[in-house]
């Protein structure tokens, strides 16, 4: 068997295929002979059984956490729980204050929810990182006010994979009794998680960023001390009434098998994940104007996002058709504008442009890094060539003192 | 993004890729675009000695289809007068290459960029600036 398929994935932090045991588990839960029964029927054995699974389940994802089964919510994936988490603790908590902390790196399911909660009234700071991505601890606390019900800042960035010190969020909004919500939606299997001894209130989680199916997720919700949020789906109560709708027993299955092998595989995974990205990075450093964004140390092993100065990201994916990417460049969002994770770090438009974001995990091999160590620096090297900026790099032009048009 | 096969086809093959002399005085420069904003496109052109462009060449920081649209200028403009060039409209480059309504930009650039590198020429030859403006 080749270790090299073409095209290579480099895109884990977009999604994961589901790992074979995990599609195993979830198809044993949907045919006529399987596991098909719905969990909330309580007269037969068919609803028994589903139960059980949905329980065993329940407990994986726990596990993995660091919290007890009766606190995990299941949801259709991390942007419904950022939306619950977010909407539910503020709407609940509004006659304590209607103020709201978050970061400017967030993912678009946290500050589209703030953006609503500002149409309704509440007011949200938005707080910047630092270069490294990081955020600054003292920004934070002097962000906090009187009114101030919610600080909400996810664990791994999606981006750029850098880690927040959640531990030291916890003990300060636990300090002052204000709920932490955070999403982790990156995070399983790739960074270990303890709601208990980082403070954390509310944490969203999904399946498919670690080797479990699309469309299911979790919220974590603490019961010791109790947070409470307002449901945002009505129906039959399910989940404690937090969130209603049948249970989707393959989904849910398939998460917590996800879940187990990402708690017992995480530490081995990841040393290897780890040599790998090293691997695509030292093969890459010794470019010319090659920029890491986003702090080397505090990251995730599996991410590398690097910009290429001088070249255009999209048309840089285009050079390797044989490799999935993604970049903060402009041209590959239908905005038209540049990675807001990569400004907010301070990044210049040029650098955001520039940027592709290598994200590798457990199916990548060595020879996919060679090959894609290889083909980069093929394209970067053609690219360049037909770059007038990188003419006038060469030519010595300080670029910043052109006077562009901008358009 | 799905490209047409015209656009891989000069993103793969760009044609007429370099640098001419811009001190020359048969030589137009245009650089249009700014980094920030994700493409910049440096077209030039040079003229024989009854003001035919004979010869064009392009650097482009983009997109593919920037990079397609600067390529395929290059061959338009070649054989052309400078007033025959100065006529090439934008939606000829997004019929040609079946560029995609976000992209069209891209053409806008090319075609600001004939006009730039045109508009640097009749300076240069002390022609009528005020037909250069634009």
């Amino acid at each position: 068997m080749s270790s090299l398929n073409i095209p290579v994935y480099l895109d884990y932090s977009a999604t994961t295929p589901v790992d074979e045991r995990v599609a195993k588990a979830m198809s044993d839960c949907l045919t006529l002979q399987g596991n098909f029964g719905n969990p909330a029927s309580r007269s037969h054995v068919f609803g028994w059984k589903a139960e059980d699974a949905v329980t065993e389940a329940r407990k994986n994802v726990a596990t993995l956490i660091g919290a007890n089964p009766k606190e995990i919510v299941w949801t259709s994936g991390a942007t419904e729980s950022d939306n619950l988490a977010i909407k539910g603790a503020a709407h609940f908590n509004v006659k304590k204050g209607k103020h709201v902390i978050t970061m400017k790196t967030e993912h678009k399911a946290v500050l589209d929810t703030c953006r609503q909660l500002e149409r309704e009234g509440f007011e949200v700071t938005y707080l910047d990182p630092e270069e490294n991505g990081l955020l600054d601890i003292n920004k934070l606390a002097s962000a906090i006010r009187e009114d101030t019900t919610l600080v909400s800042v996810m664990h791994v960035n999606n981006e750029i994979g850098v880690i927040q010190d959640v531990a030291a969020i916890g003990a300060l909004t636990r300090s002052k009794g204000i709920v932490f919500h955070v999403d982790a939606a990156q995070s399983p299997g790739k960074v270990a998680l303890d709601v208990d001894a980082m403070n954390i209130d509310l944490l969203s989680l999904c399946a498919h960023k670690a080797y479990g199916p699309k469309g299911i997720g979790a919220l974590y919700v603490r019961r010791k001390p109790r947070i409470r949020i307002e449901a945002q789906i009505h129906g039959g109560g399910h989940e404690r009434g937090m969130r209603s709708g049948t249970l989707a027993t393959h989904q849910i299955v398939g998460m917590g098998e996800a879940f187990r092998l990402a708690h017992e595989e995480m530490e081995e995974e990841n040393k290897r994940v780890e040599a790998l990205r090293d691997r695509l990075y030292d093969g890459l450093k010794d470019m010319e104007e090659v920029y890491v964004n986003g702090d080397l140390e505090q990251r995730i092993p599996g991410n590398l996002n690097i910009s290429f100065n001088f070249v255009e990201g999209e048309s840089l994916m285009m050079s390797l058709k044989d490799i999935a990417v993604s970049s903060g460049s402009a041209c590959t969002s239908d905005s038209l504008e540049p990675s807001y994770v990569l400004r907010a770090l301070g990044r210049n438009d040029e650098l955001a442009h520039s940027s592709l974001r290598f994200t590798l995990g457990r199916f990548t091999t060595e020879e996919e890094v060679d090959f894609t160590i290889a083909e980069v620096r093929k394209a970067v090297e053609k690219l360049r060539d037909l770059s007038p900026l990188w003419d006038m790099f060469k030519d010595g032009v300080d670029l910043d003192t052109v006077q562009w048009a901008a358009h | 993004m799905a490209y047409s096969d015209k656009v891989i086809d000069h993103y793969e093959n760009p044609r007429n890729v370099g640098k001419l002399d811009a001190d020359a005085n048969n030589v137009g420069t245009g650089m249009v675009g700014a980094p920030a904003c994700g493409d910049v496109m440096r077209l030039q052109i040079k003229v024989d000695d009854n003001g035919v462009i004979e010869d064009a060449k392009f650097k482009t920081y983009g997109c593919g289809s920037a990079i397609a649209s600067s390529s395929l200028v290059t061959e338009m403009v070649k054989g052309k007068t400078l007033d025959e060039a100065a006529a090439i409209k934008n939606m000829e480059i997004v019929e040609e290459l079946a560029l995609p309504p976000v992209k069209i930009h891209c053409s806008v650039l090319a075609e600001d960029a004939i006009a730039a590198a045109i508009a640097d020429l009749r300076e240069k030859r002390g022609e009528a600036k005020a037909e250069s403006a634009a």
